[in-house]
């Protein structure tokens, strides 16, 4: 039959009353399992899902749109979005400024981590790719005010190329060039206008804080 | 192999030793009883660790070496608790009597040969006695004394059970290691520890005294509480035992005199079969080198308890009193009387002739002794075995060979080797047809 066992040999069985002393004994002198965390992090599975980032066109102007699709599609009700328009009204004209291509943009962006349940629905129900996962794990704090998450934390660092909206979107394009690939850095332009505002903010400190 | 002095009434000689050489040496004793409890707790941790494949203690000091200096930190920082039911005086008095008569039998433990110190040549060993083994004996039944009071004055049921749980071990095993030892007396002539050291000088008594050796193994484990025999202590059944109600720097105490305790019986272990201090291969055991090998032998019954730990469940308490009472006890009997006779065959008190084989003297009287026992443990191993199997055959259950998975009104799955019938083939009708058919 299937389940019949095999004997064992003379000493298999001379020493089976024993042989858990050698499984332990050799055990002494296997690999030890336990990870190390503090002093050595091992990395994520790839698509783990960590926390949030909010990414850039390559211009470094924003992607999030303003839509709030990801804060409707949050099963926690963890993530809270305020739209605005952006502004092409030159600043010292009174203008809010631009930070995304297109119409509106997030002005407000807040995730509060003590909700979210890391189930990724937020970054399925973006429209254009602005919400993201990192594999960052370690989302511990001894306030609760502090896991609350705003834009400034979570905007995707500024990359080579890119360069701090406010500033208009790459002249003579559209928004929709923006993702058939069309920009690839900060144009001359861009640059010289995000220059130009810094100096005027360093000059002339604005009254008026937005 | 260094010369050994014999003092009066066949002790060490303690002839060139001051008295308050006496008290550096209790003082040493005592310093290297504490060091190496900080070292065994660490150590037990650690490859009780490694034996479950974890680290074990890692955070304090280097390779987590002060985690037991932590842990006893804490123990004394915390509040010390005491029930309203607990009878104070004697609740105080039980961890204290533990603690201090664990370190009085290392007293007699010849931890080296003749050493040098402070221009004085002495044994390092702070005394010894004509009975020394058996005052080890005694010291370990008065130490049960604190356990037997802690869980009396607790004041509470899990305590008591505890301690008399930890009485009956102590009474039970004490029999069959004293038994065990009396065999070493016979082999050495003595019961100084200095001497059955000495006598050693040839060959261990680990092996002309194997069985007693096992039986001592087994019963030092009993007599530490230590597991598979820690039934006085016993989480899963009885809390903890005789120290439920303690805390703080009482429990702490037991906690010493566990560890001690376990040096204790490990130290008499080395000293009456493994050759005490010698060293094994002719390797140097003069002077200090003596407390190398001794330390070293120590340290390995530390591991043979550790290994024990890790490797076994906590037996069953009747299991456990059947295994002293009726195979240690008796069987240990029987060695002592095996011994006495070849002891007695050996230095030839029997006469009978000397026989030459391959140019050595045999006395025949030993051949025979040697001869009779071996024949009586094979006839009786024969005899004892075929029964156990005879008895283990009637207890199997007889199993069918087919059976009817829905007999007790829902599905059962087959035992290893049987085969199911089928729900429908389970009409007479159909298995008559079978047997028909198959006939």
């Amino acid at each position: 039959m299937a389940d019949e066992q095999k004997s064992p040999g003379f000493f298999a069985e001379l020493f089976a009353p024993i042989a858990g002393f050698g499984v332990t004994f050799s055990t002494m002198f296997r690999k030890v399992v336990t990870e190390e965390y503090p002093e050595e992090k091992r990395p994520t599975a790839r698509r783990f899902h960590g926390r949030h980032q909010l990414n850039r066109h390559p211009d470094g102007l924003e992607k999030c749109v303003g839509c709030e699709l990801c804060a409707w599609a949050c099963p926690a009700d963890a993530i809270l979005v305020e739209g605005a328009t952006n502004d092409d009204t030159p600043i010292e004209d009174g203008g809010a400024g631009r930070f995304s291509p297109g119409e509106r943009y997030g002005r407000v962006y807040q995730i509060n981590y003590l909700r979210c349940i890391f189930c990724g629905l937020c970054i399925e129900a973006c429209p254009t790719r602005a919400l993201t996962m990192t594999n960052f794990y370690e989302l511990a704090d001894n306030n609760r005010a502090d896991l609350i998450f705003t834009k400034e934390q979570l905007l995707a660092p500024l990359q080579s190329g890119m360069v701090q909206p406010p500033h208009p979107m790459v002249e003579g394009l559209e928004e929709r060039d923006y993702y058939l690939g069309a920009v690839t850095a900060a144009t001359d332009a861009q640059r010289a206008h995000v220059e130009e505002q810094s100096m005027r903010h360093t000059q002339e400190p604005t009254e008026e804080v937005h | 192999m260094t010369a050994f002095i014999a003092g009066p009434n066949g002790t060490a000689d303690f002839s060139d030793t001051p008295l308050w050489l006496s008290v550096v040496k209790a003082l040493f004793i005592f310093v290297y009883l504490l060091v190496s409890t900080l070292l065994v707790i660490w150590f037990e941790r650690r490859v009780i660790g490694r034996m479950q494949q974890r680290p074990g203690p890692n955070r304090n000091g280097p390779f987590g070496l002060l985690q037991t200096l932590a842990d006893g930190m804490k123990s004394m920082l915390k509040e010390d608790l005491k029930p309203a039911n607990a009878d104070s005086v004697v609740f105080t008095l039980a961890p204290l009597i533990t603690a201090t008569m664990c370190f009085v039998s290392f007293s007699i433990m010849p931890l080296a040969g003749d050493v040098t110190l402070f221009g004085h040549r002495t044994p390092l060993q702070l005394t010894d006695l004509p009975v020394a083994v058996l005052m080890v004996l005694a010291v370990a039944g008065v130490g049960i004394y604190g356990i037997v009071l802690a869980g009396w004055s607790s004041g509470s049921t899990y305590p008591l059970m505890g301690s008399l749980r930890a009485t009956a071990q102590m009474v039970s095993y004490e029999i069959a290691m004293g038994l065990s030892l009396v065999s070493v007396f016979l082999y050495s002539g003595s019961m100084a520890t200095s001497q059955i050291v000495q006598a050693q000088e040839s060959l261990w008594h680990f092996i002309p005294a194997c069985f007693a050796f096992f039986v001592y193994v087994v019963t030092m484990v009993g007599e530490t509480n230590r597991l598979p025999f820690d039934l006085a202590e016993g989480e899963g059944e009885i809390v903890g035992g005789y120290f439920t109600e303690y805390s703080g720097m009482r429990f702490a105490m037991f906690f010493l005199g566990e560890y001690i305790n376990m040096f204790t019986v490990a130290a008499l272990a080395t000293t009456m079969f493994l050759g005490g201090w010698q060293a094994p291969f002719g390797l140097p055991d003069n002077g200090w080198w003596g407390l190398l090998w001794f330390t070293a032998k120590l340290w390995f019954f530390m591991f043979v308890f550790v290994w024990l730990r890790g490797s076994l469940p906590r037996v069953r308490y009747d299991q456990f009193m059947r295994f002293g009472w009726k195979f240690l006890i008796p069987t240990t009997l029987l060695w002592v009387v095996a011994v006495a006779f070849y002891v007695a065959a050996k230095n030839n008190w029997f006469g009978g002739p000397i026989l030459q084989i391959a140019g050595r003297d045999y006395s025949l009287a030993v051949l025979i002794v040697i001869g009779v026992c071996a024949s009586l443990v094979i006839v009786a191993s024969w005899i004892l075995g075929d029964r156990a199997e005879r008895r283990a055959a009637e207890r199997l259950p007889q199993i069918p060979v087919e059976v009817d998975p829905f007999a007790g009104g829902y599905p059962v799955p087959p035992l290893p080797g049987q085969r199911l019938v089928e729900p429908g083939a389970a009409d007479d009708a159909y298995a008559a047809t079978k047997e028909v058919s198959r006939g």
